[in-house]
């Protein structure tokens, strides 16, 4: 199983595009899930009677609620601005995955039923009935789109792939055909609070861990305390910063930021989990559900404020929707944003004076940063337009003394995708995730080569597992990915305030 | 559903190879995973597959890469305390291809 099938795509010397190979990922496709995946969230089990009738039923009934995925499917001019945007398709050259292409997957469905032109003419307007290589196409093609949004900035109607994907991701689910990471995982949530499964008295035993750790490495008792009532901020962030490499070194430096400013904090057992994969099947009923766990916890634990870890399209989730989701929020400190991210707030304290810094403890590297997609594109952060590009930065320039940008088309709102996201971070979709990460390996050689950069920090639990996975693949060390709050940890002055 | 076949029993397990039930392990079919994984499974492999174990025994859930780096390090010395380390051992990941040995379920997530 662990071993190669696949070719590594080779680096480009220009960034022309791939030849087009027909069909060249048409094998490529994530496992389905069991009934016992899908009933816990309300799906049918498996493939239902009159699937086809009820696939379109299922869309028709998301056009009534969602007027921008119809002025979507409306709008396309076939222009094909985007057509090299998409990391897959730069990775893969299969030109299902140019976002056009994959968006047609659905347009030619919504085209049959909803569109005058496709009811009588559905030759002439590329308007098919649903069937099961319709069917096929969708499962495999849908699952090798991340949703990150880089072709929707290209395009000039705005159209976004990431919305369609959703949309069909949510009619499969509805006539049975889910896919086994993303649903396996929400019933998790639902079961024990978080996407790894980890109970309570494990959560409990990891965070007293750290707690020995930090101490033994710098003397100082930073905390990490569980479900603590009446603290002051509820950190939510993902469950992966408990468990993996590197992000849990992240996770060390939101405690010692935390302790050196004096913030009276808590992580909650029932919500341990700030990524809501209900966004990359494209449901809202799950995506309340899950966002309500939060609430829940801020409510029980009496917290006065909500701070975000690093997590990409948790952020997205949160700073986008949740007041929507899961508001109001009319019992927290109105002085602070809800919610907050763990950037704005150690940003905040490196501009007070709350804590310091000495960056000179990072001078073994040099670094670079990888713009999570769903941060750059699916939110913002602080108060400033742009600020979800500056204030990591602005961090990571506070933290290391040698910091170095990426090709500009590859970063801020042009970033390119990990190559793991929307729900593709999972085995059985290796060789898409390898392919897929082609753009930024070779943005990032560039900066090896010129630069001499030694560490690339990312702001994503689904980025930093990514990178550490494929970057062997292209020759790159996988500790080579950090977390921006990792640099802080090795640069925050801990210890009293006078003595600083 | 696919099965080891170890002893003259079957052992049944999902699409990757992980077993379904975490109880049937025992350490022969241990040997028939590492070797379908394309291990050679040494002193050092076997400490990592019996610390999931007692940890997942006590806590239902495998443990943090950082405390099973913490284990190898307490055993067998500060050099082989890594992650890199686990990797090696372990190519395809020491929290997925390990549990897998051990009979654990997969970790899922973003990891």
């Amino acid at each position: 199983m662990a071993d190669q099938k696949f070719q590594t795509p080779a680096f480009r010397e220009y960034r022309d595009n791939p030849a087009i190979q027909i069909g060249a990922m048409s094998h490529s496709q994530p496992f389905i899930a069991k009934p016992e995946h899908n009933e816990p969230l309300g799906f049918p089990g498996e493939l239902v009677e009159n699937w086809e009738q009820k696939a379109v039923e299922k869309l028709g009934d998301l056009l009534d609620k969602n007027r921008a995925l119809r002025v979507y499917l409306d709008s396309c001019v076939k222009c094909g601005a985007c057509t090299d945007k998409c990391h897959y398709f730069l990775g893969t050259g299969d030109p299902k995955n140019m976002p056009v292409a994959r968006q047609d997957l659905l347009r030619s469905l919504y085209r049959r039923h909803f569109t005058l032109a496709g009811k009588i003419f559905p030759g002439l307007v590329g308007a098919k009935d649903m069937d099961k290589e319709m069917l096929d196409d969708w499962y495999k093609y849908f699952h090798q789109c991340s949703q990150c949004r880089r072709c929707s900035v290209f395009c000039p109607y705005g159209i976004d792939t990431a919305e369609i994907s959703m949309a069909a991701r949510e009619i499969m689910d509805h006539i049975g055909v889910g896919q086994k990471y993303s649903n396996e995982i929400l019933a998790k949530v639902h079961k024990i609070g978080n996407n790894l499964g980890l109970p309570k008295p494990a959560l409990a035993d990891t965070l007293e861990g750290l707690e020995e750790d930090v101490e033994e490495d710098t003397g100082v008792a930073v905390k990490f305390p569980l479900d603590v009532h009446g603290a002051d901020v509820l950190l939510v962030t993902p469950s992966a910063d408990f468990f993996a490499e590197p992000h849990v070194d992240g996770l060390i430096g939101y405690g010692k930021v935390f302790h050196q400013a004096g913030i009276n904090w808590t992580v909650s057992s029932y919500a341990s989990e700030a990524a809501n994969f209900a966004m990359f099947i494209g449901s809202y009923e799950q995506m309340h559900k899950v966002a309500n766990r939060i609430r829940k916890a801020a409510l029980d634990l009496g917290v006065k404020r909500i701070v975000f870890g690093e997590c990409g399209h948790a952020w997205r989730v949160a700073y986008s929707f949740l007041n929507t989701l899961a508001g109001p929020w009319d019992f927290l400190d109105p002085k602070y944003p809800v919610p907050q991210h763990i950037l704005e707030v150690t940003n905040g304290l490196i501009k007070s004076g709350g804590i310091k810094l000495d960056a000179q403890a990072n001078d073994d590297k040099v670094l670079t940063f990888h713009d999570s997609c769903n941060v750059a594109r699916g939110s913002r952060m602080g108060d400033v337009e742009g600020g979800q590009f500056i204030i990591p930065r602005e961090v990571i320039k506070a933290s290391v003394n040698k910091f170095v940008e990426m090709d500009p088309q590859t970063t801020c709102e042009k970033t390119f995708c990990c190559g793991g996201g929307g729900g593709l971070l999972t085995d059985d979709l290796m060789e898409l995730r390898v392919k897929g990460a082609l753009p930024r390996m070779e943005a990032l050689k560039e900066v090896i080569d010129n630069h001499g950069v030694t560490h690339m920090a990312a702001i994503c639990a689904i980025c930093k597992s990514q990178f550490t996975k494929v970057m062997p693949y292209y020759g790159f060390s996988m500790d080579m990915v950090v977390s921006i709050h990792q640099l802080v940890s090795d640069a925050i002055q801990l210890g009293a305030k006078e003595e600083l | 559903m696919p099965a080891y076949t170890v002893n003259g029993t079957d052992y049944e397990h999902d699409e990757e190879g992980y077993i379904l039930d975490v109880n049937n392990w025992n350490e022969d079919l241990a040997k028939v995973i590492a070797q379908e994984e394309g291990l050679n499974m040494t002193e050092e492999h076997w400490l990592v597959v019996n610390f999931l174990r007692e940890y997942y025994n006590e806590y239902q859930i495998a443990p943090a890469v950082r405390v099973l780096v913490k284990a190898v390090k307490k055993k067998f010395g500060e050099e082989k305390g890594s992650n890199k380390y686990l990797y090696e051992l372990f190519p395809y990941g020491p929290a997925k291809q390990a549990c897998k040995v051990a009979g654990l379920p997969k970790p899922t997530g973003c990891v």
